[in-house]
C-alpha cells in the first residue's frame, strides 16, 4: 500500500500565510496601529511594535491603556478567525490565488474585559490569544499580552464574540 | 463651565500622543465627568465590509475618557491607571459619524475610583458602547496618604 505524497512543504507554508495575509491586510485599523503577527505552525503571535504615537502618558512614558486594549481585542478576532478559517483553508476549498479572496466574515465583539497588570513599557508588546469555547453562535476567548518576559504579563484579556453567519 | 480650565485639560489630552494620533477632542470636562469625541476614519476601520470602526478604537476613546473624568475629579488624584475596562458593544457604530465618549467617576476612595462611560454615534438613543471600569487614585508624592 502506497501513502500519498505529502505536499511539499514550500506550497503548505505559501498557503498559510497567504491566508494570514488576507486576512490581516483586509483591516484598516490592524495597519494604523501597526501589528503584525507571526506564524508557527496554526499558532499565532500579534507583535506590536513600540512607536510614539502609542504612547497615554508622556511622563512615565507608557503605552496608552486604550491601545493595550485595542492590541488585545485585535489579537482576539484574529486568532478566533484564524480558527474559524483553517479547516477550509487546509482543505484548499479557499482560492487564495485571487486578488481579494473571499474570506469568512469577521466575529463580533459582545464584550470585552481587559485587566491591566502593569503599565505597558515604550517597546515591542507580543499578545497570543486562546479560543477558550466556540460554539456556533458564541466565543469565548482569552488573550494574554507580555513584553520583556513571557511569564510577566503587563495585560489580560476575555471577551465574547458573535460568528459570523456561515456563508452558503 | 470655567472656559479657561477646559482650555487647560484640552491642551492636556491633546499632548497625550495616542489620544492626538486618533484625533480625540474634549468636549466637557469638570467635577469627575469628562466628554470626549472622535471622527469616524477610514484607517480606524476594523471591517472592510461593512466600513464599521474598530472596537479597539472605541475602546481607546472610552479609556482616555474615563482617565480625564478621575482627573477632574474634585479629590484631585495627581495621576491615575486603569485598572480594568470592561466594554459592552451594543451595535455597530454607524460608518462616517462622528463617536462621543461620556464618563463619570460615580464612586471614589483613597485609592480608587469606579467609573462608568458610553460612546454614542450621531444618533440619539441606544448607545454604541457601554462602560464600567476601576482606575487607580495616585495622591501627590509627599502629600496625606
Amino acid at each position: 500500500m502506497s501513502r500519498p505524497k505529502p505536499e511539499p512543504v514550500h506550497l503548505v507554508k505559501g498557503r498559510r500565510d497567504a491566508a494570514l495575509r488576507a486576512l490581516v491586510s483586509g483591516v484598516p485599523y490592524i495597519r494604523f496601529l501597526g501589528i503584525s503577527f507571526d506564524r508557527r505552525g496554526d499558532e499565532l503571535t500579534a507583535v506590536l511594535p513600540y512607536d510614539d504615537k502609542l504612547i497615554g502618558n508622556p511622563f512615565i512614558p507608557a503605552i496608552h491603556g486604550g491601545v493595550t486594549a485595542a492590541f488585545l481585542e485585535v489579537s482576539a478576532i484574529m486568532e478566533l478567525s484564524w480558527t474559524l478559517l483553517w479547516e477550509d483553508m487546509e482543505a484548499g476549498r479557499i482560492d487564495l490565488s485571487a486578488a481579494d479572496p473571499v474570506l469568512p466574515r469577521l466575529p463580533k465583539t459582545i464584550d470585552f474585559t481587559v485587566d491591566y497588570l502593569r503599565s505597558g513599557l515604550p517597546r515591542d508588546a507580543y499578545a497570543r490569544a486562546r479560543v477558550n469555547r466556540s460554539g456556533r453562535r458564541y466565543a469565548s476567548v482569552h488573550v494574554e499580552a507580555w513584553q520583556d518576559n513571557r511569564a510577566k504579563l503587563f495585560a489580560q484579556a476575555t471577551g465574547h464574540f458573535l460568528m459570523p453567519d456561515r456563508e452558503e | 463651565m470655567d472656559e479657561a480650565k477646559l482650555k487647560q485639560a484640552r491642551h492636556f489630552i491633546e499632548a497625550i500622543p495616542h489620544a492626538h494620533a486618533l484625533g480625540m477632542r474634549l468636549d466637557a470636562i469638570g467635577g469627575g465627568a469628562a466628554e470626549l469625541s472622535m471622527d469616524w476614519r477610514e484607517d480606524l476601520v476594523g471591517d472592510p465590509r461593512t466600513g464599521v470602526i474598530h472596537g479597539g478604537a472605541v475602546s481607546a476613546l472610552l479609556d482616555t475618557c474615563c482617565g480625564a473624568a478621575v482627573m477632574s475629579h474634585p479629590e484631585a488624584p495627581a495621576g491615575t491607571a486603569t485598572i480594568d475596562l470592561r466594554i459592552d458593544y451594543m451595535r455597530a457604530a454607524t460608518p462616517r459619524q462622528r463617536i462621543t465618549a461620556r464618563a463619570e467617576v460615580y464612586h471614589i476612595t483613597r485609592t480608587v475610583a469606579f467609573l462608568r462611560a458610553t460612546a454614542h454615534d450621531e444618533e440619539a438613543g441606544l448607545p454604541v458602547a457601554s462602560a464600567t471600569g476601576a482606575f487607580t487614585v495616585e495622591r501627590p508624592k509627599g502629600g496625606a496618604q
